[in-house]
């Protein structure tokens, strides 16, 4: 080959616009808070989960990083530019929870419709192979499965060669080979620079997928870092005994307590140093029926997000 | 994280807020693939005609400056492009509440763009309906009328068809539903029945009074209006005005009624 195709995805100057920049941002929906206050930089090339319970403010704040709403106050920007902005000049694309597709087009009609209103986009047959729809190009869309719909989707979501790709619960209804396939492919392009920002309700997901975690909880972020340091907020263990006068001062005082709970007899501790507190509830203390239990990083994650205490949600 | 970035200042907007050819033909064809939207708005019309007009008794008798065999061809040409504009107005409503609206809303394509697509499509099969009764009409030789007024009447059926798209996209709105055309044919039969384009109604009656309050009634006459010459009478255009903006008042109120998401 003497000329290279030009290639779409481009090692060229580095630019300093992050991908996503929201500032103070949040978002009313009459009395309702659904966003109350994120602030938050992706640069570009990262996979970010933004992970959280339902009703914490994942799909609003997506839906206000594609410029499908607007914010009650601060701002959106993405990769320098209004949200509508990135959208027109085919730098952001989407797989949303509600995409619709219309279901008396054949698969390669809904590509090459597509394809149609972008300024540059990959030829319609190259996308369909890639995404391992071609053998159904002539197929109408209502005849298709759930899970070829979602390759579809996909399909539709790589046409412009996005610089950034937001994906909403993506892998919902796949298998487990479909979802280790889906996110071998995502990471190849994120290797080329493209910004992955992806909502998920599953840690194990996000932890396993993704760079970086950001954790929502009531329209607020409540954690920020790697998996490992959104695992290591969440270390620690719990144990438990029955002590006749038990004394909280004492026990907060050990090194590595992170709370102590006493109701009358019963002593819950959450520690990093379990070892600790077990030798002095033993050595200085009458306790009896000593219990020492990990705490599970799903339990971790419901206490980050406060998801366990009862209090009203709100709308996703 | 990546070594690479992609290089952002080399994208483009496309020009025209998107609109294109391929999206176009897509559209068209999306049109004459729906088995339900050819029976309705190519072929009853033309069945309607051939039944109702086309025989000798009517091509007998005079009617301004053809027959009435000419004047039933007219209304059923109307009735066409009001079923062919209707559905189009539906569909977009349809693809409202399909999800499909805000797909698009992901991709660089402009709301003009698209309701200017989805106009000149249902503009095109308003055309092909009036096309197929005239056309139909003319080879089947029982109408007659002047060339002028045939060709007048079938621009006023089909270019005042475009008040029910407006028609199409409330009613679209307000029973979102895939099959929201089985609910609107009926209704507008019986719209067709009160705004005169199925029988002569006596403007001096009392189903005269009513008629003329209709939003067929305007286009019925106007359309026919050729057929006689002179001047067109106020009342029918301000049907036709008074019927635009209450459909395009109500697509409009539906539209900001609708809280979901876009």
């Amino acid at each position: 080959m003497t000329s290279s195709t030009t290639q779409s995805i481009d090692p060229g100057v580095r630019r300093s616009d992050p991908a996503v920049r929201l500032a103070g941002v949040t978002k009313d929906f009459g009395p309702v808070q659904a966003v109350r206050g994120i602030d938050l930089e992706i640069r570009p090339g990262e996979i970010v989960a933004f992970l959280g319970p339902n009703g914490a403010g994942k799909t609003t704040t997506i839906d206000m990083v594609l410029g499908l709403s607007r914010p009650t106050s601060g701002e959106v920007e993405v990769l320098g530019m209004e949200p509508r902005q990135a959208i027109a000049h085919g730098l952001v694309s989407a797989v949303m929870q509600t995409g619709g597709l219309l279901k008396d087009l054949t698969v390669r009609e809904t590509v090459q419709y597509t394809a149609s209103l972008f300024a540059n986009a990959h030829p319609a047959d190259e996308v369909l192979r890639r995404a391992g729809i071609a053998d159904l190009a002539d197929r109408k869309v209502g005849k298709c499965s759930g899970g070829e719909q979602q390759r579809l989707r996909f399909a539709m979501a790589l046409l412009p060669d996005p610089a950034l790709l937001l994906l909403d619960e993506p892998t919902t209804g796949m298998d487990v080979e479909g979802r280790r396939a889906f996110w071998s492919a995502i990471r190849a392009d994120a290797e080329k620079g493209r910004t992955v920002l992806f909502a998920t309700h599953y840690l194990e997901e996000a932890d396993q997928y993704a760079d970086r975690i950001v954790l929502v909880s009531k329209g607020l972020v409540v954690a920020d870092g790697s998996g490992a340091q959104i695992k290591g907020l969440a270390s620690g263990r719990t144990v438990r005994a029955t002590v006749s006068n038990p004394d909280s001062d004492s026990l907060a005082a050990i090194p590595g307590v992170d709370s102590v709970d006493i109701r009358g007899e019963s002593v819950i501790v959450h520690a990093k140093d379990s070892d600790a507190v077990a030798r002095y509830l033993l050595n200085e203390t009458d306790a009896r029926d000593l219990e020492i239990a990990a705490k599970g990083i799903e339990e971790a994650f419901l206490s980050l997000t406060g998801d366990n205490d009862g209090s009203e949600g709100t709308p996703a | 994280m990546s070594t690479q970035t992609i290089d952002t200042s080399a994208r483009r907007v496309p020009p025209l807020g998107g609109f294109n050819p391929t999206m176009l033909g897509i559209e068209l064809r999306r049109m004459l693939r729906n088995r339900r939207t050819v029976i309705f708005t190519l072929i009853m019309p033309v069945l309607l005609y051939l039944i109702i007009g086309a025989n000798d008794n009517y091509s007998g008798d005079r009617e301004g400056s053809g027959n009435v065999s000419a004047y039933i061809l007219i209304s059923m040409a109307a009735y066409g492009a009001v079923l062919a504009a209707t559905s189009g107005g539906a569909m977009v409503a349809n693809e409202r509440a399909l999800g499909w609206s805000r797909q698009l809303r992901l991709t660089p394509l402009s709301p003009i763009a698209y309701i200017v697509t989805k106009a000149i499509v249902a503009l095109a099969f308003g055309g092909l309906s009036v096309a197929a009764v005239n056309v139909v009409g003319k080879l089947n030789g029982k109408a007659e009328m002047p060339t002028h007024v045939w060709v007048e009447a079938a621009l006023i059926a089909w270019l005042g068809s475009i008040v029910f798209g407006a028609f199409g996209l409330f009613m679209g709105y307000l029973l979102p539903s895939e099959n929201v055309m089985q609910v609107l044919g009926p209704l507008l039969a019986g719209l067709a029945a009160l705004g005169g384009l199925w029988f002569q109604i006596r403007p001096d009656t009392v189903l005269g009074h009513i008629s003329a309050l209709t939003p067929i009634y305007g286009l019925a006459q106007l359309a026919r209006w050729p057929l006689y010459g002179g001047a067109p009478h106020l009342g029918w255009i301000l049907n036709l005005v008074f019927w635009l903006t209450v459909f395009v008042a109500g697509a409009a109120w539906r539209l900001s009624k609708d809280t979901a998401r876009v």
